[in-house]
């Protein structure tokens, strides 16, 4: 039977000519992540070890990744602590994949990996965060475990008992509108397939939309394909990716290919047209409550996000640049930005982005995951509004179960910047 | 049998389990202490008025959102059981990897207070003397569930020379 791209990539890494969905695997891993949650999965792995008189070393140190994000710098002297103690198994295990918090090379583990050129098409890639989904954009398997999970990885090499999941053909064609992106794009996908219609299935992305979007609207699409309850989101490679690849991430081999077999066969097909699409926004509390911008003009914001794995790479900013330059962020609301990476941050810097942003009123802070977790770095306000371009509004998602989070792409957020409510950019 | 403590709807996620603020917090010894920690149930909970074996009545999608795996670990450290419409992905492996007893149980209707009883096949609620099917646990995951969590799966696996 033909393959679609996932069923593929276990069948290579689990030795066999073939698998089929529903079948069971337990496919070597050629990326490992983590970010501050590297410490639970220490001593996880410290517990497997115990009593064997066995030395707990991990499986193969250049393929795990570790990268400092989601409280950057520590909010605490307990994340201190246990940045710490992650720092310490880094040495001694010689893991050299490892993002400390650093100007030259930190960020946002979902921005890390692809830049690094951690991530080839073909891959099978685990990470202790469930927007792991993101590297399907550069055409690995990725999905997120839990630290348990990894610290069996990181023993064996290989995820145990995994059941090969069904896929999902997502046809999108047409032109993305002036102001619509791919967060746009992927907040109208889970408005139809609902917070688990995907469940344990694989997003299998299509069609002239997504072949002429660049890498980074592919890691915008992925990286929120587990919001439809995915376990990956996955664009086979094309020369995109391969463009990717050797300009933006120095990988100079270019790997075989791991596409789809043409008569591949589908759970269910959703198709798309990208031309009629207008901007979107999910409204609070579930990330599937999505509507037009139209049904949310003129809701008042307190705080504005932009940012984060889903939309702080460099094309977002200079998106919300282009919006917010020889303006004024309105008086009632607070802007703040985080780029994805410092490499980023740098190339915002060199291109005056940073300073146009910083003139019109924002507050541009490190790289990081910021309050998109709710842990630190802009809490909200009882009965405060959020508009941010993150990826999840669960109630208390930022930090505070009395605030309300509405989620958008950096055009909205920039937009609505300046009038302190929620703006339709086309209408500016 | 056991006592209902909680009813919630369908698609509760990690961020209403175990909130993200408290994610500083990682031992599973220490976690149970921001189980719903914005719901009233928390202060019954560290009041150690609820006792082990209860349980907590869900919609669809239980454990949707971030792969934390505090959110298993803080309802394990209570010894509570979910009994639910269905799990997300991420969050039904944590639970089975740490031990969490979960239910799948599509068509459960149940109120707070009731009284549950839970066999291999069904759940039977005696309050309101209906019974409801259960869906069994992928298979893939048997193994595991049979060793009693990942922890001594791999132990087992690593002593064997298997890897």
């Amino acid at each position: 039977m033909a393959m679609t791209t996932v069923e593929k990539i276990l069948a290579h890494a689990s030795n066999r000519e073939q698998v089929a969905a529903g079948e069971v695997v337990e496919p070597r891993v050629d990326l490992a992540m983590s970010h501050e949650n590297a410490a639970l999965v220490i001593n996880q792995f410290h517990e497997i070890y115990q009593g064997t008189g066995l030395d707990a070393r991990v499986w193969d140190a250049e393929k795990i990744a570790i990268i400092f994000d989601h409280r950057v710098p520590a909010e605490s002297a307990k994340t201190a602590t246990n940045q710490k103690k992650v720092r310490d198994f880094v040495a001694k295990q010689g893991i050299r994949r490892f993002h400390d918090i650093r100007g030259d090379e930190g960020g946002i583990c979902h921005q890390i990996l692809p830049e690094y050129g951690y991530v080839r098409p073909g891959m099978v890639v685990v990470g202790t965060d469930s927007h792991t989904t993101t590297h399907g954009a550069l055409g690995a398997f990725a999905f997120g475990i839990g630290a348990t999970e990894m610290a069996s990885v990181w023993a064996l090499g290989r995820v145990l008992n995994v059941e090969v999941p069904g896929t999902i053909k997502v046809e999108v064609d047409g032109q993305l509108p002036a102001y619509v992106s791919a967060k746009d794009l992927i907040l109208a996908i889970i408005s139809r397939t609902g917070a688990e219609g995907a469940n344990y299935k694989v997003l299998e992305f299509h069609g002239e939309t997504i072949r002429t979007l660049p890498t980074s609207g592919r890691l915008t699409l992925c990286n929120m394909a587990v919001e439809a309850g995915a376990t990956a989101g996955i664009v086979p490679q094309d020369e995109e990716t391969l463009r990717y690849l050797r300009k933006e991430a120095d990988v100079l081999e270019v790997p075989g290919s791991f596409g789809p077999e043409p008569d591949a066969v589908y759970d269910e097909v959703i198709e798309l047209d990208a031309a009629v699409l207008s901007p979107q926004i999910a409204f609070p509390n579930t990330v599937d409550n999505v509507h037009p911008v139209e049904a949310a003009q003129g809701i008042a914001i307190q705080q504005i996000v932009i940012g984060s794995c889903t939309n702080g790479r460099l094309d977002d900013l200079e998106a919300a640049r282009r919006i917010l330059v020889g303006k004024k962020v309105a008086r009632n609301v607070r802007l703040l930005v985080f780029p994805a990476s410092f490499r980023i941050y740098a190339q915002a810097l060199e291109q005056g982005i940073i300073a146009d942003l910083v003139r019109a009123g924002a507050v541009v802070m490190n790289p990081g995951c910021g309050p998109c977790l709710g842990v630190h770095q802009g809490a909200l306000a009882d009965g405060d509004n959020a508009l941010a371009t993150t990826n999840r509004n669960f109630k208390g998602r930022m930090g505070n179960p009395n605030a309300e989070v509405y989620l958008c792409s950096p055009e909205v957020a920039a937009a609505s910047a300046l009038t302190g409510v929620i703006t339709d950019p086309r209408k500016l | 049998m056991a006592t209902v403590i909680l009813v919630l709807g369908s698609d509760i996620s990690t961020d209403h389990i175990y909130p993200g603020r408290y994610m500083a917090t990682v031992l599973p010894n220490e976690t149970p202490q921001y189980a719903f920690a914005d719901l009233p149930v928390n202060k019954r909970l560290n009041a150690r008025e609820i006792p082990p074996g209860c349980i907590v009545v869900a919609g669809k999608n239980f454990g949707c959102g971030s792969s934390r795996e505090q959110a298993a670990s803080c309802l394990k450290g209570w010894e509570l059981r979910i009994v639910a419409k269905g799990f997300a992905r991420i969050f039904m492996q944590n639970a089975v990897n740490l031990g969490l007893g979960l239910v799948i149980c599509p068509e459960i209707e149940a109120h707070e207070g009731d009284e549950l009883e839970i066999n291999g096949s069904q759940v039977i609620n005696r309050t309101s003397d209906r019974r409801f099917a259960i869906t069994r646990l992928p298979e893939a995951r048997q193994a595991i569930i049979d060793a009693g969590g990942l922890i001594p799966y791999t132990r087992q696996l690593l002593l064997q020379g298997k890897d």
